[in-house]
């Protein structure tokens, strides 16, 4: 019998999550003040640079395959197949209505049993999402996992069974080592993330989604969701806005404009 | 009614506490009677620093070798409250080991995390703290539901530091326990990248460059202009993707947020993601050729036209005055 490392080289398992599209306004929704999520969710760009990550390292290591995680209050696919069609082979996808107004604990929780499924060697996330932009959920999944944790990871390369990899800091970065198996949240740029091909398309289309339920997973539903959150929006009101102020054309005086504006400041 | 203790995760730049780390220990003192940093790290030589702003006792794990400081501090602070120490609230900075450790504890401790705060009140015996929600125009309040330690984290510059008057605080030595598989990643080497000029998150003036400057030699313009005026270079997020300049000249939701008297964006759009960062600044000056970029919707001077054009006359004025 073949060992699993023998056959199957680098199993990664990319958390991705599907969002409203950052580009149309955002809207709470009064009852439940949390965010609306009626129309059609696309994949988080913050997410594609995991994904295509994956398919990179696993390419170096001479094959393997690329798991997306992800979870939804409904059933939505459209955003894991934008993942699909970029290459990676199937996807783990928990929908439950419990999920609705899930905090960012009860989504670790959710996404690292939904994980733990996939027995991963490397499990890959964003550092942020575009629209909750928590930030810690990576390394709440780590915790939940019992996985080293390396966040804001720049730069990553494998060898021998370990990770090289160059986080970000306030003032630099660190050269980290790390052994798999292991989560690494990757910063925006890490790699340029590939389009989705016409034949990448097609193929997504036929690619397994495993859809599971809280109950498959062996998580109770009132630990997680909006019922789990144990926080409660109160209130929301509209910020103070900033008074519009001049905006000129440029007539090849912009510049003195500066000046002016800057000297009555007396910065200058 | 109120809270009694609060820590705040106090985090070190050099010799000295960070700038964030003493915001938060002046807010602390508001919420509490009795104020205690947590350091991953020595605490000795910054336990001065941290007692002149209001921490009474520095609860410090020593040098942590080549260990990740984020998460050997939350096994410290697991081990302090496992031992009967337990504070009401733990307030960490919305940085790189903040979040590390503050995601580490939600998840030993099965407390929730509440992030990206701008603002924190006590209401009765829990928390209420506020967040910026749809690039700032929105603040939303969320108050803690949960029964024990609330975690909350906030961003750079939401709170004016001010001293207590304080002494110097005690310095009680902590250990650190094996932190199982979250301690086999190690620290090989730290790089400090140098930037020309004053710190971006200090300085009196920023000027940042976007994607209108059109290609990477054309930030010698955004530096040349932060020269001649002694301010701090910046970045929006999608040049610093771009490989332009290094992360660390990143102004915005994930990079640096910076309060300065006077911003400068340069080729800037204004996405949410950079606003977040400098909306906070006192006079912003945008120029972009795009009349309908939103930077202009809180510029106090936008000037419509091309960086090429505006940015070297502005540097040649200057430069002669």
């Amino acid at each position: 019998m073949l060992d699993r490392h023998t056959v199957c080289l680098m199993k990664v398992a990319v958390c991705v999550k599907q969002i409203p599209d950052p580009a149309l306004p955002g809207e709470l929704d009064p009852s439940t003040n949390t965010l609306k999520r009626d129309d059609k969710l696309i994949l988080d760009e913050s997410d594609s640079y995991g994904v295509e990550l994956a398919l990179q390292l696993v390419e170096a290591a001479g094959g393997g395959s690329v798991t997306l995680v992800s979870m939804v209050p409904r059933s939505e696919v459209s955003g894991l197949r934008t993942a699909l069609a970029m290459g990676a082979d199937d996807a783990v996808l928990v929908s439950d209505d419990a999920l609705a107004g899930c905090d960012a604990l009860g989504t670790a929780k959710v996404l690292a049993a939904a994980l733990a499924r996939t027995e991963p060697d490397l499990v890959l996330a964003g550092v942020e999402s575009s629209d909750g932009y928590t930030g810690t959920v990576p390394a709440q999944i780590a915790a939940c996992m019992d996985l080293p944790a390396v966040t804001f990871a720049k730069k990553i390369e494998i060898a021998d069974g370990a990770m090289q990899i160059e986080r970000q800091t306030e003032d630099g970065y660190d050269d980290v080592t790390c052994p798999l198996p292991a989560l690494v949240s990757v910063t925006a740029g890490v790699v340029e993330p590939r389009y989705p091909s016409f034949k990448g398309i097609m193929a997504a289309k036929k690619k397994p989604v495993d859809e599971v339920t809280c109950a498959d997973l062996g998580i109770d539903p009132g630990t997680v969701g909006a019922a789990g959150s144990r926080q409660e929006i109160v209130n929301v009101v509209d910020a103070e806005a900033r008074e519009a102020g001049e905006i000129v054309e440029d007539e090849g005086d912009g510049f003195e404009r500066i000046v002016d504006f800057l000297s009555e400041l007396k910065v200058i | 009614m109120g809270l009694n203790t609060i820590w705040v995760y106090a985090e070190a730049e050099g010799d000295a506490p960070s700038s964030l780390t003493l915001e938060l220990l002046t807010k602390a003192r508001e919420l509490g009677e009795d104020v205690a940093a947590v350091v991953g790290g020595d605490g000795a030589a910054i336990a001065g620093a941290l007692g002149a702003y209001g921490a009474s006792t520095v609860y410090a794990t020593g040098d942590l070798g080549d260990a990740l400081p984020g998460g050997a501090a939350a096994s410290a602070v697991i081990a302090m409250i496992e031992g009967g120490n337990t504070p009401d609230a733990i307030l960490f900075g919305q940085t790189y080991e903040g979040r590390d450790a503050a995601a580490r504890l939600s998840v030993k401790l099965d407390q929730p995390v509440l992030t990206n705060n701008t603002d924190v009140s006590v209401d009765g015996d829990t928390l209420v703290v506020q967040t910026p929600a749809f690039g700032g125009t929105q603040t939303v309040h969320t108050a803690f539901r949960n029964d024990g330690v609330k975690l909350a984290m906030f961003r750079p510059k939401s709170f004016e530091a001010s001293e207590s008057g304080g002494g110097a605080a005690e310095v009680v030595v902590v250990g650190v326990p094996e932190a199982g598989s979250a301690g086999l990643a190690r620290v090989t080497a730290r790089h400090a990248e140098v930037t020309s000029g004053p710190k971006l998150d200090e300085a009196a003036i920023v000027v940042s460059g976007g994607r209108g400057l059109g290609s990477a030699d054309k930030y010698a313009m955004v530096e040349e202009l932060a020269a001649s005026l002694g301010a701090a270079p910046g970045a929006s997020r999608a040049i610093v993707d771009a490989g332009w300049v290094p992360y660390s000249y990143q102004v915005g939701q994930t990079g640096k947020v910076v309060k300065p008297s006077v911003y400068i964006a340069c080729g800037i759009s204004g996405a949410t993601q950079h606003l977040v960062g400098m909306k906070g600044a006192k006079h912003i000056i945008a120029i972009n050729k795009d009349s309908e970029a939103p930077i202009f919707g809180i510029a106090d001077l936008g000037i419509i036209g091309d960086v090429h054009k505006v940015m070297p006359s502005l540097i040649e004025a200057l430069k002669s005055r």
